[in-house]
């Protein structure tokens, strides 16, 4: 389900990784803070956010709220529109 | 300056005919890519207001005297067939030879998509003034429903005979498959 195209097949969408990628840390941030924005990531049973790419439609780029026990989607949203 | 010839993607290939589909190239004209810049939606607007079009929604294009104007992404919009007069408050972009424009007409051009384009097409879910950025198999394209019974469609221009091909490879099949009921 993409904001702006509506209901769309699973296969127009490319999968990136974890919404992490949002929250770069700042240029001089600790080493820490980048070992955890490149390395490390949560795994949860349950709501996880992510960002996909609607590759084959309107090529944005999406934060989808997802359950990973059930694959429901829950919300998506414009990675644009957070920005502004 | 030489003048040049402009040609389009598959200038002389005659229409393809089988089982009430058709399948041709659209001459279009001129096509201009409208990037709409931050805030510049209000000065957009008065532009475009000469030539009796607003900025269209997600998923829809509309048309006055001649002149398209279609949704292909987030404040992005194609202007077709007309020349595109000095509009304010966005990037225009010629990207007329960038295209190939075909149209499938007739009662079974929904099914010849359908085989091809992972979306519900029919008329319900599909009227007519909906355009999407979908694939062709593979393709990126934009698809307009412009009639009931007729499509358009347009891909890379380099993409152009492979698109040609898939479409009537599949009309091909719908005809064959037709032609075997009793
Ligand atoms: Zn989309």
């Amino acid at each position: 389900m993409c904001p702006l195209c509506g209901e769309r097949d699973r296969r127009e969408f490319y999968y990136y990784g974890a919404e992490d990628f949002l929250n770069r840390p700042a240029a001089d941030a600790e080493p820490g803070a980048w070992d955890n924005y490149l390395h490390l990531r949560d795994n949860p049973a349950g709501v996880t956010k992510d960002l996909w790419y609607h590759e084959m439609g309107c090529a944005q780029w999406l934060v989808v709220t997802r359950n990973t026990v059930t694959h429901e989607i829950i919300a998506t949203e414009l990675v644009a529109e957070r920005a502004k | 300056m030489p003048e040049l010839i402009a040609k389009s993607a598959l200038q002389g290939r005659a229409p393809l005919t089988l089982g009430g589909v058709t399948l041709a190239e659209v001459p279009v004209g001129p096509i201009t890519s409208i990037a709409v810049f931050p805030g510049g939606a209000k000065a957009l607007a008065k532009g475009l207001k000469g030539l009796g079009l607003t900025f269209p929604a997600p998923n829809r294009f509309a048309e006055k005297k001649g002149a398209r104007i279609v949704w292909t992404g987030r404040d992005q919009a194609f202007l077709i067939g007309a020349p595109a007069p000095a509009l304010q408050g966005a990037a225009l972009t010629d990207q007329s030879d960038g295209w190939a424009v075909l149209s499938v007409a007739g009662l079974g051009a929904v099914d010849a998509l359908m085989r091809l384009v992972p979306m519900d097409l029919r008329l319900l879910a599909f009227p007519v003034g909906q355009s999407v950025r979908a694939p062709l198999n593979h393709m990126n394209a934009v698809l307009l429903r412009t009639e009931e019974y007729a499509f358009e469609l347009m891909v890379f221009r380099s993409m152009a005979r492979t698109a040609w091909h898939e479409i009537g490879v599949a009309i091909e099949a719908l005809a064959a498959r037709a032609a075997l009921k009793p």
